[in-house]
This record gives structure tokens, C-alpha cells and sequence, in this order.
């Protein structure tokens, strides 16, 4: 897992390196106003690494944990289209300006793999809501637990990269 | 997500019955292996085809093909080939060549085949991951091949895909759909990759036998295990790139297009873009990408040279180093393929030192080879002869590299056959030469017969004397400042009179792709009419070598072999054999 995430890592290495150059060399970028449902959906996903990690710990009875933190991913998921939507309405796009472009880019790109996420989520949390006890169930709560702190983190840095760098 | 968490246990499948679950959605990382290296030979010979084509339309440029108007409409009209398809043509030869033959054959091919064995594992950390690579890569392969097929056929911009051509699809034939083709194929081919080199890493750090240090491991598991770690950082670098020139082709974004540019009369509406930005994107990816295709062989060599010496490899401890120097300063030297791209004197400096830096643990590798044979009751056998070719043409390569790495002469190199020549012998046939050594030397082991000895000979000899009369006078062309990527030179007073040099090279190049069909035959043959093989043909000591030929689906029959000693004791004063296996108990320690 930890190899997987050194993966992502370089990923958005190179993400943010594009965004570096892009922005430091450009006469053409414009800082957008970002919705401030982010801030909502921030507090949304760090209450789900919160329950996550109560998931991790319980063991034994972790499934209604488990079933919190996929129902708040999902609900995060939501938010992030809806700050899209909200974008749009005020008329900025993807093909707008490049802060615009990285913008849609970064939260896209880590939508996706909060999405992988939230399937693996429902995965583990429906098989243990069934009660089914199988070999590797606490390595797979682990596996997923770290994978899902991570993208929290992660959207934390891009958040902070957006907020920060985007002006 | 639950078979990514731990490493043991996922691995105890058993023995598919089911010709589908057998030899088509195959676990086993056997059966993978040979997709994989059965997916690259038919690459190759597709690769191949493409480069005899140009080398043909270089020497007769106007030699009419009517067989070619029917597989190109638009690229060959009238049966000639426009510069278009000639273009299009070395895009896809290179891509082709590049990912699906030397990345593939190499690392994923006899990487899954034979590092499970050498290290006394009974499968891939993740053999499901391991399935899904595969067909990911072959779904790659084939969304690859299809751009040929698509209306403007395939991509002109080469293999590195430079924007602003790569990223508009106004600017050119096969700009449109053939390269969305190809950003999807080799996105496909990295996601591939990434998943496969964490497979390689996993299986490496948690499923070696009892006994096996990382410093008793052989070579090859070093250049592979080393190789997997390139590789998920490298693809990943690739896949981002890849999907920010996917975003300014279809979704109108200005990651790569500058302002202001204008393509067939018309001002294209995008702004302040850098294609510079791809550039330094693509090399990231790209230089240990080089490294990525050629240490499988290093480590395949290593093995060869020592088994057929008769001797231990000269320098353990020091190849393990060499090999961890070059993945190392191999991500740092992107610059030097962006000399002439503007960049700073600083940087350039910087990039030219590192890479000429480079040349030590290069220099330590070829000298610890040579250490090895020296003095060594050396075995001529087919493996040993490509593996001995394998150092020449990386030396001949390498010499080139030390030019290239020098920002001033790069500048005026650049650009010319000076570096198709050095790029060709150093990554292409030094990688090649390490498979066909690889392939030679593991025959045995995979189809439980012995190759054909006098006809690999022949095969080696064709093809080194071959590679060496193709790319040894393009070094010369570059000297006198011939273009590379020119479709013809019949235009061109100057080079026109290289047209004799052309000529030879290109009929070089005819026999050296037909001595491949001698290969070709002696696989297929000995793969059914060949000497049957014993366990331990060669005489080696690697764990691979302890089991039957072929290996049983789980390799040790259940067994867990435990290791004793390092991988190459070869001639030990004292010991009954010539050689001592990895498994044998220490005699000091059997009277314990």
C-alpha cells in the first residue's frame, strides 16, 4: 500500500510541478474565487478520517464505522460537484484560464482516487456488515484506513496549494 | 482493496484446470511471464516491419508499393509514401519498440517468469494484479495499433510526442484521432506498469526463501527489483503528463500550446502554454525509462557471463551498488535531452555533469564483466555470445553518450543520426542482446528443451556483425550533420551523396532482420522438436536451476528451499563440483 501511495505521490508531484512552471512563467493567469463549500467539504473529509480511524481501532464491531466514513466520502464527493457547479454558474470552465484548468485538474484527479476509495469502503464495509469474517479482514481495514487518511491529507495540500498558490 | 493489504497468504491458488484459466486468465506469473515475452516478440517483428519500411522509402524513395496503398489509403497514395506516413511510421516504430518490447520483454516478461523462482516464491505477491497488468498492457497494444487504422492514420510526433504537434489535432494527418490513440495506449501502458512494479517490489522485499539476504540475491533480481522502483516513479510522472496533453486536446485547457500560434493559416485559440513544460514532464519519465529497458539485461549478463566463466561475478558488492547508482542518477539527468531547448548554461552544466557521472557505475559494471571473464574457463555457448555482445555494444553506446553528454557538442549532434546511432546501440540492441541472452539462457527452464546451439550462433553472428554495419555509419552521418526524421534526401544536395552509405545500411539491415527468422524458427522449433533439457543444463547455481524443467505450477512442489550462500559460487577450491547450489548446506555447517 505504501508503494501504491508512492505512486500517487509522484503523480501529483508532477501535477504540482506543471503548476509551479505553468503559473511562474504564464502572463495569462487569473486567480478564480473558490467556492467556499470547499471549506465544508474539508471539514466533511477530516470528519471521515476521524471515523475511519475509529473503524481501525474498534476491530471486532467496525462496520457502522465503516459505513459512516464511506456515507461522508460520498457525501464529500458530492461537494466537490458541487463546487463545479458553482464554478460553472459563474462562468468559469475548465478551458477558462490555467489557475481554472488546475483547478478542475487537481480536484478531478483526486476525486477519482477518493472515488476508488469510497469503492473499497463499500467493499469492506458491506462484507463486514454481512458479518462475514474472512482471513485478511483487519489488513484490509488497515489498507483501506491508510489509503483514506492519505487522501485526505492529500486534499488537504491541494487545498492549501489552491487557496495559496492560486492568487 | 483486501488483496492489496498483505503480501503472504494471497499467493496459495490452486492449479487451474480450464484452458481459459490455464493459459488465457492465467495466475500463475509463469504463464504471464510468457504472454508478456510472447506479446513483445510479436511486437517486434511489428516494430521491425515499420523500420525496414523507412529504411526502404529512404534509399528508394520512389519505389512504388501497391500492397502498401492498400494498408495506408491516405499515407500512401499511388503506392508512394508521403513524408506523412514515413513520420507516422517512426512514431509508432519507436513507441512500439520502447514499451511494448523493451520495457515489456525484459522486465515484465522474464521478471514474472523467473524472479518468483529466484528467489524461492511460489507466485507474484499479487498474482490477480499481476493477471490484470497484462491485459491491461495488451488492451495498450492493441488500442496502439488501432491509431494506424483510424481516419488520418497514426501520429507523427514521434515517441517523445513534443507539443504543440502532439497537443492539436489540426497539426497534421494523424494528429487527430491516432494521437488521442496513442496518449490512451500509453496511459493504459502506465497504469500497467505501475501496478506490475508493485507487484515486483512486494514480491522482492516479503517472499524471498529463508536464507536469502538482498545480498545473496542474484543480479538479475537486483536489476529487476531496482527496475520495479524506477518504474513506479517514473510511469506515474507519465501518466500525469499524459493526462494534461489528453486535457489540451480535448478539453480546450493550455497546459503545452503557447499563444498565438497559427496552423494552416488559422490562429489557434489557446494561450501561454509551455511546450517546454512537456518536455521536462516527458524526460522525467523518460530518462529512467532508458534505464528501465537496459538494467533487466545488465542483471541477465551479469548471470551469463559468471555461469559461463565458471567463475563468481567480479565484484558483488559493487554491481549491487552500480546498479542502485544508475536508478538513482538516472532521475536526475533529464536535462541532457533538452540542451538545445534554451535552458541555462547553470543547468545545462549541471545536467551534462551528473550524466557523465553516470559513466562511473557504468564503467564499474563493464570492467567487473571483463574481471569476470578474465581468467575464467569460458563456455561459448549461445546465451554467453549475447551476453559478451551485450558488453560490446554497450561500450560502443556508452562512448557515444559521453559526446552527447557534453552540452557543446550536443548542440551541434542534436537533432542527427549521431544520436539515432548512439540511442540504437545503447538501448536498442544492448537491450535486445540482453533478451536474446535471456532467452537463450532460459529456454531450458521455460519449455523444458535446449535451443539449438549452431543455429543460435549463426543468429548471434548475422545479427552483431548486422547491428554494427546498420548503426555504426550513422555515427558518421551525424558527424556530417545529417537530420534525423528527414523521409528522403534526394532533395537535399548535401546529403544526397550519402545515398551509397544509405543503401548499405539499408541492405544491412534487410539480412539482420532476416537472420531474426532463423530465432524466430529455432524458438517455435525447439519449443517441440528440441533436445530435451535436465534440470541444470548450464551447470548454474540459482535457485531456478533446482527445480524441474518446466517448473510445476507452484514452482517447489510445496517445498520451501532455504539458501545458504550467495548466487554465484563458482570453481570453489575444494568443493566436489565446479559449482556449489544456492540450497546446499554449508559443509561447516552441516557438521554442526
Amino acid at each position: 500500500m505504501w508503494l501504491a501511495l508512492g505512486a500517487v505521490v509522484m503523480v501529483f508531484a508532477a501535477f504540482t510541478s506543471a503548476y509551479v512552471v505553468r503559473k511562474g512563467m504564464s502572463l495569462d493567469w487569473q486567480a478564480i474565487r473558490l467556492p467556499s463549500i470547499l471549506w465544508l467539504n474539508t471539514a466533511v473529509l477530516l470528519a471521515s478520517s476521524a471515523t475511519i480511524e475509529k473503524a481501525r481501532r474498534e476491530r471486532q464491531s467496525c462496520e457502522s464505522w465503516l459505513a459512516a466514513t464511506s456515507v461522508l466520502g460520498a457525501a464529500f464527493l458530492a461537494g466537490q460537484y458541487v463546487a463545479w457547479q458553482q464554478l460553472r454558474a459563474a462562468g468559469v470552465f475548465l478551458a477558462s484560464n490555467p489557475s481554472s484548468s488546475f483547478f478542475y485538474l487537481l480536484t478531478g484527479a483526486h476525486g477519482v482516487h477518493l472515488l476508488g476509495g469510497v469503492l473499497a469502503l463499500f467493499y469492506v464495509a458491506g462484507r463486514a456488515w454481512r458479518g462475514a469474517e474472512w482471513p485478511n479482514r483487519q489488513a484490509a481495514v488497515e489498507a483501506t484506513a491508510l489509503y483514506w487518511h492519505f487522501m485526505d491529507g492529500l486534499w488537504i495540500y491541494l487545498f492549501f496549494l489552491l487557496q495559496v498558490g492560486g492568487k | 482493496m483486501a488483496e492489496l493489504a498483505p503480501a503472504h497468504a494471497a499467493h496459495a491458488h490452486a492449479a487451474p484446470t480450464g484452458f481459459i484459466r490455464k493459459y488465457i486468465f492465467s495466475l500463475d506469473h509463469k504463464v504471464i511471464g510468457l504472454q508478456y515475452y510472447f506479446l513483445a516478440l510479436v511486437a517486434v517483428f511489428v516494430g521491425m516491419a515499420l523500420s525496414l519500411l523507412m529504411r526502404w522509402h529512404l534509399v528508394w524513395p520512389q519505389s512504388h508499393m501497391g500492397w502498401l496503398e492498400k494498408l495506408f489509403p491516405a499515407g500512401a497514395a499511388g503506392g508512394v509514401m508521403t513524408p506523412e506516413l514515413y513520420l507516422s511510421l517512426m512514431t509508432m516504430h519507436g513507441t512500439i519498440m520502447v514499451f511494448f518490447v523493451l520495457t515489456t520483454a525484459p522486465q515484465s516478461g522474464f521478471g514474472n517468469y523467473i524472479l518468483p523462482i529466484q528467489i524461492g516464491a511460489e507466485d507474484m505477491a499479487f498474482p490477480t494484479l499481476n493477471m490484470l497488468s497484462f491485459w491491461v498492457t495488451f488492451v495498450g497494444f492493441v488500442v496502439l495499433i488501432a491509431a494506424f487504422f483510424v481516419t488520418g492514420g497514426a501520429p507523427l510526433s514521434g515517441w517523445t510526442a513534443y507539443p504543440p504537434m502532439s497537443a492539436l489535432p489540426e497539426a497534421g494527418p494523424g494528429e487527430g484521432a491516432g494521437q488521442t490513440l496513442w496518449i490512451v495506449s500509453l496511459a493504459l501502458f502506465s497504469a500497467a506498469s505501475l501496478l506490475g512494479a508493485l507487484n515486483f517490489i512486494t514480491t522482492t522485499l516479503d517472499l524471498r526463501a529463508r536464507g536469502l539476504s538482498l545480498m545473496r540475491m542474484p543480479l538479475t533480481c537486483w536489476t529487476w527489483f531496482v527496475t520495479a522502483i524506477l518504474g513506479l516513479l517514473a510511469f506515474a510522472v507519465l501518466l500525469a503528463a499524459g493526462v494534461l496533453l489528453l486535457m489540451d486536446r480535448i478539453a480546450g485547457t493550455s497546459f503545452f500550446v503557447p499563444a498565438g500560434l497559427v496552423v494552416s493559416d488559422r490562429v489557434i485559440n489557446h494561450s501561454g502554454g509551455s511546450p517546454l513544460l512537456w518536455q521536462h514532464l516527458f524526460w522525467f519519465f523518460g530518462h529512467p525509462e532508458v534505464y528501465i529497458a537496459i538494467l533487466p539485461g545488465m542483471g541477465v549478463v551479469s548471470q551469463v557471463i559468471s555461469t559461463f566463466s565458471r567463475k563468481p561475478i567480479f565484484g558483488y558488492r559493487a554491481m549491487v551498488f552500480a546498479i542502485l547508482a544508475i536508478g538513482a542518477l538516472g532521475f536526475g539527468v533529464w536535462g541532457h535531452h533538452m540542451f538545445i531547448s534554451g535552458m541555462s548554461p547553470y543547468s545545462a552544466m549541471a545536467f551534462s555533469v551528473l550524466t557523465m557521472s553516470i559513466g562511473v557505475p557504468s564503467a564499474i559494471k563493464t570492467f567487473n564483466w571483463i574481471g569476470t571473464l578474465w581468467g575464467g574457463k569460458i563456455r561459448f555457448t549461445t546465451p554467453m555470445m549475447f551476453a559478451i555482445g551485450f558488453v560490446s555494444v554497450f561500450v560502443t553506446g556508452g562512448l557515444s553518450g559521453m559526446f552527447l553528454g557534453q552540452p557543446p557538442v550536443d548542440l551541434f549532434f542534436h537533432d542527427t543520426y549521431f544520436v539515432v546511432a548512439h540511442f540504437h546501440m545503447i538501448m536498442g540492441v544492448a537491450s535486445i542482446f540482453g533478451i536474446f541472452a535471456a532467452t537463450y539462457y532460459w529456454f531450458p527452464k521455460m519449455f523444458g528443451r535446449m535451443m539449438n546451439d549452431p543455429l543460435g550462433k549463426l543468429h548471434f553472428w548475422i545479427t552483431f556483425i548486422g547491428v554494427y554495419a546498420v548503426f555504426g555509419p550513422m555515427h558518421y552521418l551525424g558527424l556530417i550533420g545529417h537530420p534525423r526524421r528527414y523521409a528522403e534526401i534526394t532533395g537535399v544536395n548535401y546529403l544526397a551523396q550519402s545515398h551509397p552509405l544509405h543503401l548499405f545500411m539499408t541492405i544491412a539491415a534487410l539480412i539482420t532482420v532476416g537472420a531474426q527468422l532463423i530465432f524466430l524458427f529455432n524458438l517455435f522449433w525447439s519449443m517441440f522438436k528440441g533436445k530435451k533439457a535436465e534440470m541444470n543444463p548450464w551447470e548454474a547455481t540459482t535457485l531456478e536451476w533446482t527445480v524441474p524443467s518446466p517448473p510445476p505450477h507452484d514452482n517447489f512442489a510445496g517445498a520451501h528451499p532455504v539458501v545458504y550462500r550467495g548466487p554465484y559460487e563458482y570453481s570453489v577450491p575444494g568443493a566436489p563440483k565446479d559449482y556449489i547450489m544456492q540450497n546446499d548446506p554449508e559443509p561447516a555447517k552441516a557438521a554442526h
